[in-house]
């Protein structure tokens, strides 16, 4: 029954990053802040006097939003200001059906690919589920009939749709590394190393490396082969979640709360969510792309395999590797959202010029240079490979 | 009836009723360009159930996903009112516009069948990124090229005409 097997891994990825990560991600965000602001940070919520750290403070802010009254103000466009926040929400949760979250197993009865919908053309099913999500932006600020909602909207649309060029073109550099829109191919072809000088090789410019050199074997990620682009595209899509440096959709201190400053309670929360959700679905679109995915560095799958099957078997050397994997993948997206926090809270708002600077004048140009370089590297590696 | 034809069925109810509303929605624009939106999305599952996978995911990610977008942004720019395009209209022009309409429409009708160009056999599977892309570069290299010029020129075109306004 496949039907069953998509069931479990959709169910599986949706329990990890919404009702595992998610709400840890609010209590870290607050922590966090704490620490580099030099605060103590969220501690007081408790149960019976038991406050675990501060982990029962998403607990109360649900309960909180879920009972504040849900308020559509007087002139707004009431079918549209209801539609918003789940337009902000869903993009966010359907992009986690391409992202393989485990490699490819067989335990006998034909191959199981850990990815709910192993799409041939992955990557682009990603950036076309995050370009809806600007719908949820522009509706949300426009519908509520507030000058400083529709000025928040204005900024989001341009920002959103400026990023979304950029974004694209900066990962054409992976594609044509990897030959593949397939996720689950990208994250294979990253479960191999290279040698970084391989290529005086390839171009027979000497006969064999020197051994004392082996310690430059390094994993064939896409951020070794690609660093520019991974900077790139990771500012990108942080600039497409729209939270610091790149919230200028919302500028406090500028605009109030900018295109979600009418909505209240559980409808404010979905906004709320899509922004938290997006930390872990950036970490795990840009573990997959550029990070190996579930790969574990020095250590193929045919290694793990190989080397556990005379102590185990094969299918529990397989089913233990599963979960190796699995665990691999996870905890670089658990790298990915520290990473993004500490930029979240390291940097302050950039002003809107500077968001639009930074895609237009300085992103665009580099990430077409950044495929043009690529493309000449390939050709030139192929024409001494020949 | 399969699955695909059941979808099929799906998408194309979804596409009309979509494209009802948006001519419907006259008066209010922000309501019709989301027509506009949800019926490209249906036209996008047509084509996923064609095998047309490029082609439904440009669909979504440029037609639906930027430059709908970029009417919305246009439409909260003006701030266009509802009455904004009630335009009065005389009974003669209504009645001209239905004959022009008409006559349009049955022109269009006798020339279809004929003008059509022979469709060639796509090989089995046709309509993934990868062999659009190669008959893109190879078979269709110029006006592919000649396309990009065009929307460049449009591109200074726009930048000329709005910097006028600027300056």
């Amino acid at each position: 029954m496949p039907e069953i097997g998509v069931i479990i891994k959709v169910l599986f990825m949706v329990l990890v990053v919404m009702a595992a990560l998610l709400p840890v991600i609010t209590w870290v965000e607050r922590k966090q802040s704490a620490l580099m602001q030099d605060r103590i940070g969220a501690n007081r919520a408790d149960i019976a006097g038991i406050t675990v750290i501060g982990l029962l403070h998403p607990l109360a802010d649900v309960l909180k939003l879920l009972s504040k009254e849900d308020v559509v103000p007087a002139g707004a466009n009431r079918v549209m200001h209801l539609i918003a926040p789940v337009l902000a929400l869903v993009p966010a949760i359907i992009i986690l059906a391409a992202i393989p979250f485990g490699g490819v197993y067989d335990f006998g009865s034909g191959p199981v690919s850990l990815v709910a919908a192993d799409l041939d053309w992955g990557m682009l099913y990603i950036l076309a589920a995050g370009s809806i999500a600007t719908y949820g932006t522009v509706l949300a600020g426009w519908s509520s009939n507030s000058n400083w909602g529709l000025l928040g909207s204005l900024r989001g649309s341009a920002q959103m749709i400026s990023y979304e060029v950029t974004m694209g073109l900066s990962i054409v550099g992976i594609f044509m590394v990897f030959n593949t829109l397939k996720l689950q191919e990208m994250a294979q072809a990253q479960d191999a190393t290279f040698h970084l000088l391989g290529f005086l090789e390839t171009f027979g410019w000497i006969s064999h490396l020197p051994s004392w050199l082996s310690w430059l074997q390094v994993p064939m990620w896409g951020v070794v082969l690609q660093p520019l682009g991974f900077v790139m595209f990771l500012t990108c899509i942080m600039a497409e979640n729209k939270r610091p440096p790149f919230d200028v959709p919302e500028g406090e201190s500028e605009i109030v709360a900018g295109y979600h400053m009418e909505y209240s309670g559980m409808r404010f929360g979905l906004f709320y969510t899509a922004e938290f959700l997006e930390v872990p679905v950036i970490g795990t679109i840009v573990t997959t792309l550029f990070l190996g995915g579930w790969a574990i560095p020095f250590l193929s799958t045919q290694d793990i395999i190989g080397g556990l099957i005379p102590v185990f078997g094969v299918g529990a050397a397989t089913g233990l590797c599963l979960i190796l994997q699995v665990l691999t993948f996870f905890l670089k997206v658990i790298f990915m959202i520290w990473l993004q926090m500490q930029i979240r809270w390291t940097l302050p708002r950039f002003r809107y010029d500077q968001v639009m600077d930074l895609c237009w004048k300085i992103m665009l140009p580099l990430s077409l240079a950044n495929i043009f370089v690529t493309g000449l590297a390939i050709l030139l590696i192929q024409e001494a490979g020949r | 009836m399969s699955a695909a034809a059941v979808l099929f069925y799906v998408f194309a109810a979804m596409t009309v009723v979509a494209a009802l509303g948006m001519v419907l929605n006259v008066r209010n624009t922000v309501a019709s360009a989301m027509s506009l939106v949800v019926a490209m999305i249906a036209l996008a599952g047509i084509y996923v159930i064609l095998e047309a996978h490029l082609v439904a995911v440009i669909q979504i990610l440029v037609y639906a996903g930027a430059i709908v977008v970029l009417f919305l942004f246009v439409v909260m720019l003006l701030n266009l009112r509802s009455d904004a395009f009630a335009v009065p209209r005389s009974r003669l022009v209504k009645l001209l516009g239905m004959v022009v309409t008409g006559w349009i429409l049955w022109v269009f009708v006798r020339l279809l069948p004929g003008s059509l160009p022979a469709v060639k056999a796509l090989p089995e599977g046709f309509g993934g990124f990868r062999d659009v892309g190669r008959e893109l570069f190879t078979s269709f290299v110029l006006p592919f090229e000649v396309t990009s010029f065009l929307l460049l020129a449009a591109i200074v075109g726009a930048v000329v005409l709005a910097k006028r306004r600027i300056d």
